[in-house]
């Protein structure tokens, strides 16, 4: 019967096209609206490592003086830099990365290509195994190369690519400010979205071409990107070891509730004892919170794009209700033929589906428009001047969605007025017709 | 084949309850010709609407074929209709967007039939009428009469043991009038069961049996009052219970 329905909700549409265009464009512009706004959020939101974003942990620790402490106070956002070496050093977890963002000066080998400026991540060797990040040729450095402050880097396969024509460059050197490195590992196409490992940088960014050992990075002095707090000013470089600035973050892996809480009670005994030796003045306040919960925590999704989704599904519900106002109509105007129908051996079940098929049919070609005003909606947000722009692209997901949201939305729409119009009394129908 | 006990059918409103039919006992047996009679607002077209299965009886018993119509959900209703019942409405009732051939092939379609199954039945449909040739043709380019005939083929496309006709010839001049009551005199003889509602005296002259309706109660003109169920309350049962007896 299905085939009959169909036939029955075409005819039905071109029998009166202005009323048919109009429910299509409520259903278009609504789902386009909203579509181009999940599409957003759903880049935004997506889980940005789901296979571990349980069970990597940031650390948060509180060093500030006790002055000005309130309780109740989130710790501080970064750790310093004695804290990060101290705690990777220890190696209490599965895994463990320090690391900054940074940024340098590519001196090209080839003589055409000038000098050129990069985003950069300074960190630790598990920083790849914990991420696992993807490697298309060699593999990341060594703890031993990050002990002996070895010049060492990983770059991205654009970089290669750019400098030399190719991503078979393991072993080649790179130079980095005025300092040549060995290249041991090229990464494949990678990059996080949100920046979750580093949300002091930008959090829907392009990602960072060049990874060198955290040690190399200071005893090279090569610029920070991000940042930097410091709570007395009585220090000249934020970087040195006892200096009283968070600039770095701590990412440890913790595939258990058990790890999980024995590693807090490792932090725990770590805070006692930087009390004890004068370190800590506050009272223990650990935070160690994972992918998901940190994300949450920092409110990544920007408001804007919140709240321009609530507008969109609102939206999207002024449409349909207008949608099930045009719907009520077309259908009650048929009365008569659902009479007759009724009359012939329709049952209310079947004039029922077919009134839902029609209406199914409208949220179809709706959604139609509705993806061409999605996909227009998307290229004006890639063409704005938000930072999350370049991410707004619909995928198959976004893609399918679009029609299950047309489609179940219409039909949604349809549901009163199918019902309405399956309640019609035939013998009323056959007589004043 | 029909058969109504006691039937009853009552609308409520607010303020006024009316009561259309009282009683009504009747039966209409295989290979009659019925014609109802009676004044507007009599019953008549109550009458035809519960023995269709278009309105729920208030009370009473109503068996179709030996069915017990009240005890039926909407879908089983809807498929007795379907399967027994071909009705001829007064206003032709066909769907203006269908052209002939879909009109037909509507009440087939809820049937569940092959394709070829329905589309044999159609074309025999509209041979029967003497309308063929005109199968892709819609409504609106049909006169009056042809579009009765088509009514008629649609109600017997579906080969049904009862048609019911609500006025069938009223709104045709009388030419085609004689036309449409000739073809279900026809088909009253291949054995279908016509019960037809006229107010026109010629026409329920044709019929085999006549059935007065007043005030929502039944008599059956020809064969006395045996078939006819008196209201205990008003014993002077039907209006005219003198001209029947």
């Amino acid at each position: 019967m299905i085939g009959y329905y169909l036939d029955l909700a075409l005819r039905s549409l071109k029998r009166n096209m202005s009323l048919t265009v109009l429910m299509i464009l409520a259903i278009g512009f609504g789902v386009g609206a909203s579509m181009t706004m999940v599409t957003v959020m759903h880049v935004l939101a997506k889980d940005p490592i789901p296979e571990k974003s349980k069970v990597l942990h940031y650390v948060q620790l509180d060093p500030r003086p006790l002055r000005g402490y309130v309780p109740g106070d989130e710790p501080l956002e970064q750790i310093t830099r004695r804290d990060a070496e101290t705690l990777v050093r220890e190696h209490r977890a599965d895994g463990q990365a320090i690391m900054t963002g940074g940024n340098a000066t590519i001196v090209p080998s080839r003589a055409n290509l000038d000098p050129f400026n990069i985003d950069a991540r300074w960190t630790s060797t598990e920083f790849f195994t914990m991420f696992d990040v993807p490697f298309l040729k060699g593999a990341p450095w060594s703890a031993q190369d990050d002990a002996n402050h070895n010049r060492v880097a990983v770059i991205t396969k654009e970089l290669a690519e750019k400098l030399f024509g190719s991503t078979d460059v393991v072993g080649f050197p790179i130079r980095v400010e005025t300092t040549e490195m060995r290249i041991v590992g090229v990464l494949d196409t990678w990059n996080p979205i949100p920046h979750f490992f580093d949300l002091m940088t930008e959090a829907y960014g392009q990602g960072e071409q060049l990874y060198v050992p955290f040690t190399t990075s200071l005893d090279l002095s090569l610029d920070h990107n991000g940042s930097t707090n410091c709570w007395d000013s009585k220090h000249d470089d934020p970087k040195a070891l006892d200096a009283p600035c968070e600039w770095m973050q701590m990412w440890v892996e913790l595939d258990s509730d058990a790890k999980l809480d024995a590693y807090h009670d490792f932090l725990s005994s770590y805070w006692a004892e930087q009390v004890r030796t004068g370190h800590y003045e506050r009272p223990v306040n650990i935070r160690l919170r994972n992918v998901t919960d940190y994300l949450d925590y920092n409110k990544v999704i920007p408001s804007d794009a919140k709240l321009g989704t609530v507008v969109a599904l609102g939206f999207l519900i002024v449409c349909l209700v207008n949608t099930i106002g045009l719907l009520l109509t077309k259908f009650l105007r048929r009365s008569a033929e659902i009479g007759v129908r009724r009359a012939l051996g329709a049952s209310k079940g079947s004039i029922f589906m077919q009134l839902l098929v029609e209406a199914g049919m409208i949220g179809l070609v709706g959604g139609l428009f509705g993806l061409g005003l999605a996909a227009l909606g998307l290229w004006a947000i890639r063409h704005g001047a938000s930072a999350y722009g370049h991410l707004a692209h619909l995928d198959m997901a976004m893609l399918a969605a679009t029609f299950v949201l047309a489609v179940v939305s219409s039909i949604l729409a349809g549901l009163l007025p199918a019902w309405r119009g399956c309640q019609v009394t035939p013998a009323l129908q056959l007589k004043s017709h | 084949m029909l058969h109504m006990k006691d039937v009853s059918k009552v609308y409520r409103t607010e303020m006024v309850e009316t009561h259309a039919l009282r009683d009504l006992t009747l039966e209409v047996r295989a290979g009659e010709f019925v014609a109802v009679t009676g004044p507007s607002g009599s019953g008549k077209t109550t009458f035809l609407n519960i023995a269709g299965m278009l309105e729920e009886l208030t009370g009473g018993v109503y068996t179709l074929d030996g069915v017990d119509v009240k005890s039926l959900d909407d879908k089983a209703r809807s498929k007795l209709r379907n399967e027994k019942i071909g009705f001829v409405f007064q206003s032709f009732n066909l769907i203006p967007d269908l052209n002939l051939f879909d009109n037909i092939d509507v009440p087939l379609r809820y049937r569940k039939m092959s394709r070829g199954e329905r589309h044999k039945r159609i074309e025999t449909a509209l041979e029967r009428v003497g309308l063929a040739s005109r199968k892709k043709h819609f409504p609106a380019e049909l006169s009056g009469g042809q579009q009765q005939r088509v009514a008629i083929a649609r109600a017997i496309a579906g080969n049904p043991t009862l048609l019911l006709a609500d006025e069938p010839t009223g709104n045709l001049d009388s030419q085609m009038a004689r036309e449409v009551m000739q073809l279900l005199e026809e088909l009253n003889e291949q054995g279908t069961i016509v019960v037809i509602v006229t107010h026109d005296p010629e026409i329920a002259a044709r019929a085999q049996r006549n059935v007065h309706i007043v005030d929502g109660i039944a008599a059956d003109v020809e064969r006395g009052p045996a078939l006819v169920q008196k209201d205990p309350k008003n014993p002077k049962g039907f209006a005219n219970a003198e001209t029947i007896a």
